[in-house]
């Protein structure tokens, strides 16, 4: 385990490429609320980071500054090589086009059906793409999250983890350098979580992106990090691997892990 | 980067409860503060309203569906309450005038007072109620489900594409649902005006159009337009703003009809004095 100085430096030997995402002295506050209060990260190129901490801690609002959802008060946040404050608006929506998000309650749109739910994006981005090239793309990712067979229900008729599975396909349709992930199994069954864990792993596997995965779910964060930070009052308390984290001879990080 | 509506809101509240207050902080905190922040931010939102409708990339299928969304699905309860409108005007009319002698002017009264005022009035009402609160219920609920920020990180701009498009859509969809119930509002009357006697469709209509002048009608659906986008603009705005949680998506979709409605009132009054200081 390492101190919150060190934080910056220290990364996973596999995971030295470049710098994806690398914050600085962050800060953010809600009225007289500071949420962030003195965030270092940095983050390399393939790497799955988890992040833990208490409620309220500001876990959610980090992904969001991370996206340019909340705009942060203080401190410096690059993505990409990119300054997030100083980019106009324009330029931030070409930079989310790289970013992918899934929220906690997988904000899917009710008034479309999954078909149209997939296409959303891609029609966003690719005005000129032709109606078979789209249904290619969405019968793929359906595939890749084993909702094939959902194609034309609307999200009031999936099941909480259909929805998530959903979401995630959404999500990865146009294939994001930085996946972030906001509680992907709060409130799943343990199988249906562990599901979802897999498959977050094999799209990190197979499309090689860089992950920030919020969650409350050890298990979920047993299979997927490469790296853990542990969040507390606004700042990182903690940062290592799963077996330093779990093994800390801090009891109130261990207890995270019990 | 360009600040969300919303926060533009929180900023200037901050702003002002900085300012040393005249009055007492209890005083100052309460009614009228809230009213003024609240009128600053729907400005800000008007603004922003203006600003987006002009530039591109226009939401032209989009548009396209909230027209037959808004407009085309209202057409039922507009053209059924016209209809009743009519019938019961001209039913309620008829023994005052029998007192005067004057029930051939039935026809005319009718006319004259649903193209004026009680057409554009009672069908922007019916329009605040039904899509005033459905836009209220369903941006605020696309709010609580994070359905606007997955829109936004979806390279969309969210404003643009729900609340441009409504806006625009129930702006440009009333007047014809105006006219729609002005007609059906009038058949009505017929029906009513054949209960208690015998005056056949062409001696009716007849009547309806020459009491009719274009000063009636013009100012009746030019108004019309200011309804759809006070309604429109208010469901999104109360939406769009909502409190987190499904006690938002209520208090959005109340507070959209009963603000709407208040605006229907308050420009329908401004209109009758503009118009008669314009034909004076």
């Amino acid at each position: 385990m390492t101190s919150n100085a060190a934080l910056a430096t220290t990364h996973d030997d596999k995971h030295s490429g470049p710098v994806v995402v690398e914050m600085e002295h962050l800060r953010k506050s809600f009225g007289n609320n500071q949420v962030l209060r003195d965030i270092h990260l940095v983050i390399h190129k393939g790497e799955t980071l988890v992040v833990l901490g208490q409620s309220g801690t500001g876990k959610s609002v980090l992904i969001k500054c991370i996206v340019g959802l909340i705009d942060h008060d203080d401190g410096k946040l690059a993505i990409l090589g990119h300054n997030i404050s100083e980019l106009q608006e324009k330029e931030l929506i070409d930079l989310r086009k790289k970013i992918g998000f899934l929220f906690q309650s997988a904000a899917l749109y009710d008034s479309m059906t999954v078909r149209e739910n997939l296409e959303f994006p891609l029609r966003r981005q690719l005005d000129l793409m032709t109606q078979e090239t789209l249904d290619s793309l969405v019968k793929e990712a359906l595939q890749n999250v084993g909702l094939a067979a959902a194609i034309d229900k609307t999200p009031s008729e999936l099941s909480g983890g259909m929805r998530k599975r959903l979401g995630l396909a959404r999500t990865l349709i146009l294939k994001p350098e930085i996946m972030l992930y906001d509680e992907p199994t709060t409130g799943l069954d343990p199988i249906t979580s562990k599901e979802i864990s897999r498959l977050i792993l094999e799209v990190q596997n197979k499309y090689d992106t860089t992950s920030i995965i919020i969650t409350h779910d050890i298990e979920c964060a047993r299979l997927t990090a490469n790296r853990i930070i542990v969040l507390k009052d606004g700042r990182c308390a903690a940062e290592g691997s799963y077996k330093d984290l779990a093994n800390s001879k801090d009891a109130w990080i261990r207890s995270f892990f019990e | 980067m360009e600040k969300p509506i919303l926060q533009q809101s929180d900023d200037f509240r901050e702003e002002a409860a900085s300012i040393p207050g005249i009055l007492p902080e209890s005083i100052s905190y309460s009614v009228f503060k809230r009213f003024f922040l609240d009128v600053a931010s729907l400005t800000l939102f008007t603004l922003r309203f203006f600003k987006e409708v002009f530039r591109p990339p226009y939401e032209f299928n989009e548009l396209m569906k909230q027209s037959y969304l808004i407009g085309y699905r209202s057409l039922p309860l507009v053209g059924i309450t016209a209809f009743i409108m009519g019938l019961v005007l001209t039913i309620q009319s008829r023994p005052t005038l029998a007192q005067f002698g004057a029930e051939s002017w039935l026809p005319a009264m009718v006319a004259v007072s649903i193209i004026r005022e009680i057409g554009p009035a009672i069908t922007a009402l019916i329009f605040a109620g039904k899509v005033g609160s459905g836009i209220g219920a369903e941006l605020a609920s696309m709010n609580v489900t994070e359905q606007i920020d997955a829109m936004q990180v979806s390279w969309t701009n969210p404003f643009k594409y729900l609340v441009v498009t409504r806006v625009v859509a129930a702006t440009l969809t009333l007047p014809l649902l105006v006219i729609f119930a002005d007609a059906i509002g009038l058949s009505g009357s017929f029906i009513g005006v054949n209960l208690k006697g015998s005056v056949s469709a062409h001696l009716f209509f007849s009547q309806v159009f020459q009491s009719l002048q274009f000063s009636d009608l013009f100012p009746a659906v030019i108004k019309t337009f200011f309804f759809g986008f006070a309604v429109g603009l208010i469901g999104c705005y109360k939406g769009y703003n909502s409190n987190k949680g499904t006690e938002g998506v209520g208090k959005a979709a109340n507070s959209a009809v009963v603000f709407a409605s208040l605006m229907v009132f308050i420009i329908d009054m401004i209109a009758v004095q503009l118009t008669s200081l314009l034909q004076n």
